[in-house]
């Protein structure tokens, strides 16, 4: 592996006796979209802020492209694109004049007019910022972090209160600037966009650490037990529920068997990774034709669940923060 | 630990890189909401003809004062200008300047930028800038009228009066900073300055100029920045002696106010 371009070790970070961040530690290797994942509150965005030095720790170390962000968090302004929760711009400012002066700031920055063409916003250049869409502030957002040709862009929260196709075309693009080269921290509630866009990730709750990898790698890593879910008209239903339950009571590979609530005849089959290959030949012996059968696909969801024993709930009420010690 | 990750091109920021592409930005784009300039460029001068031209005698010469008095031969019209200068010094300071800078921290633009190479404080110094520029373009729009409209006489002693515009705008623009610094919410930042600018003005002369002020106006008056400011203005325009007392009043409101907006100002 090469050098980490991004090293968080033991951060601890505490508003008054409420500990925001207790000892996360992870490293984020150049070129990869590093995900920062967990339920609102959970300390993802104290982390990212504390490690761009916005904010001071409370202890432990960061170290962003060999500088320690909160010794020195100037050095590190130049080589780090931050886009923040929440932080709109003046209504009257247009896209053209907003990128421009950001540009201003940085001592290479990138060329606004490319950075419009890859955020598809060159035909909103003279719009206004409080014209535009939620998709197009959330680009303008994405933009403004790239500006400063960035070794590291940081993306908290990019695609909350997007409609599913904005989303879709904001991962795309989060995958189009990856690949100009610039390494990602994306801090995300969402565990879909996680596990589409993420080369590792970490999942974080309540200010610690509880899953560190690759998706597929945590996904994988979940106890072994599959489930199919066949499902079949009222005619035979019963007859199939029969069928499934001695299969159950006979076969090594089939553990259990449930009728689901909701629709009416489907039934979930669970059982070791060939559960599959049993629950096939035993319905075409029997002339049961389902309906429809599907796989269930584990997520990062069961792994949330798996590794704190709690329904991943994103929605989880905010504890009440202040903004006292954010740096100037 | 490495630093060679970082290109040679880049350079450690001094923090104010960009910094005159941001003032003339801020310029443009806060001339878009119209209210702004508006009342720091206009206002005054819609007082001083308002009251010019409506209140009747305002530009009859004064005689009922004694013929040696400094008032004798003047118009009202003319004792009212220090009030209207004082006005103007007090109204982009404390009604604009403060609002902006509390919507921009509402907003998160201040937070946005400490993301950057610039400061935030870049912000607050454009808005110090444009707000001083468009107050002094309202002094100066006040006098021409004035000159032009009522024949107001020229200060009799040009310093004194220079002095106390300069003093009353660093006291007036160390209060709006302070409110700027504290105020929550651009909501709670209006409330604040207005309920500071209309008794201010009050104590300025607004209602009672000059030589027709009473004298326990005039004693609390000369303790606050815009009251002081009004007298001390008045003293170099029309009347003899050098008003001391005022214009260490409006030194200690800014050398007390201002370290106090910096320590308290918030970011966020």
């Amino acid at each position: 592996m090469a050098q980490p371009i991004v090293e968080v070790s033991n951060l601890r970070k505490t508003y008054g006796d409420k500990v925001a961040v207790d000892g996360v530690s992870f490293t984020v290797q150049p070129g990869e979209i590093f995900g920062i994942l967990g339920p609102n509150g959970a300390g993802k965005t104290t982390t990212v802020e504390t490690l761009a030095g916005l904010r001071h720790a409370d202890g432990g170390s960061v170290t962003v492209l060999g500088h320690d962000t909160q010794r020195d968090p100037a050095a590190v302004k130049d080589l780090l694109g931050v886009q923040l929760q929440e932080a709109t711009l003046h209504d009257k400012i247009t896209v053209g004049e907003v990128l421009q002066l950001f540009a201003g700031f940085y001592s290479r920055p990138a060329d606004p007019d490319e950075l419009l063409a890859l955020l598809d916003l060159t035909e909103h250049t003279d719009k206004q910022f409080g014209r535009l869409s939620g998709g197009q502030k959330q680009r303008l957002s994405i933009a403004l972090a790239l500006v400063g040709n960035p070794e590291i862009a940081i993306l908290d929260e990019l695609t909350t209160g997007l409609d599913p196709q904005a989303r879709r075309s904001t991962w795309e693009l989060v995958e189009r600037v990856r690949a100009t080269g610039v390494t990602i921290l994306l801090v995300t509630h969402f565990m879909d966009e996680a596990e589409r866009l993420c080369d590792r990730l970490v999942v974080i709750d309540a200010g610690r650490v509880v899953a560190e990898g690759t998706p597929t790698g945590l996904i994988d890593g979940l106890d072994d037990e599959r489930t199919v879910v066949v499902r079949f008209g009222a005619d035979d239903a019963g007859r199939a529920r029969e069928r499934l339950d001695r299969l159950a009571a006979e076969h090594p590979d089939v553990a259990r068997v449930e009728e689901l609530d909701g629709t009416p005849g489907e039934i979930a089959v669970s059982g070791t990774p060939r559960v599959l290959f049993a629950v096939v030949p035993a319905l075409a012996e029997a002339d049961l034709v389902p309906e429809d059968v599907r796989t269930v696909t584990r997520t990062l969801e069961d792994v949330f669940l798996a590794v704190t024993g709690r329904t991943y709930a994103p929605q989880e009420p905010e504890p009440e923060l202040t903004t006292e010690g954010v740096r100037s | 630990m490495t630093t060679t990750t970082a290109a040679p091109a880049r350079r450690r920021s001094s923090g104010w890189h960009g910094f005159r592409r941001l003032l003339t930005t801020e310029t443009k784009v806060w001339m878009r909401d119209f209210a702004s300039p508006f009342f720091g460029i206009v206002f005054p001068t819609i007082i001083l003809l308002g009251v010019g031209y409506f209140i009747p005698g305002m530009r009859e010469t004064i005689t009922d004062a004694p013929p040696d008095s400094v008032w004798f031969g003047l118009t009202p019209i003319a004792t009212f200008l220090p009030t209207v200068l004082a006005m103007a010094v007090g109204t982009a300071s404390l009604t604009v300047m403060p609002v902006t800078i509390a919507t921009y921290r509402e907003k998160g633009v201040l937070r946005r930028l400490s993301t950057t190479p610039m400061r935030p404080q870049g912000i607050v110094a454009s808005h110090l800038i444009i707000n001083m520029v468009t107050t002094l373009v309202g002094i100066a729009l006040a006098l021409v009228v004035a000159e032009l409209a009522f024949g107001v006489p020229v200060p009799s002693r040009l310093g004194v009066v220079l002095l106390a515009m300069a003093l009353g705008l660093s006291a007036m623009f160390a209060l709006g900073m302070l409110v700027a610094a504290v105020a929550p919410r651009p909501s709670s930042a209006n409330a604040i300055a207005m309920s500071l600018y209309f008794p201010m003005l009050l104590l300025a002369g607004l209602w009672t100029p000059g030589p027709i002020m009473p004298d326990l106006l005039r004693d609390i008056g000369q303790f606050t920045p815009l009251g002081a400011a009004a007298q001390a203005l008045t003293t170099g325009w029309f009347e003899s002696g050098f008003p001391m007392l005022q214009m260490v009043v409006m030194v200690v409101w800014t050398v007390v106010l201002l370290p106090l907006a910096v320590r308290l100002f918030r970011w966020s």
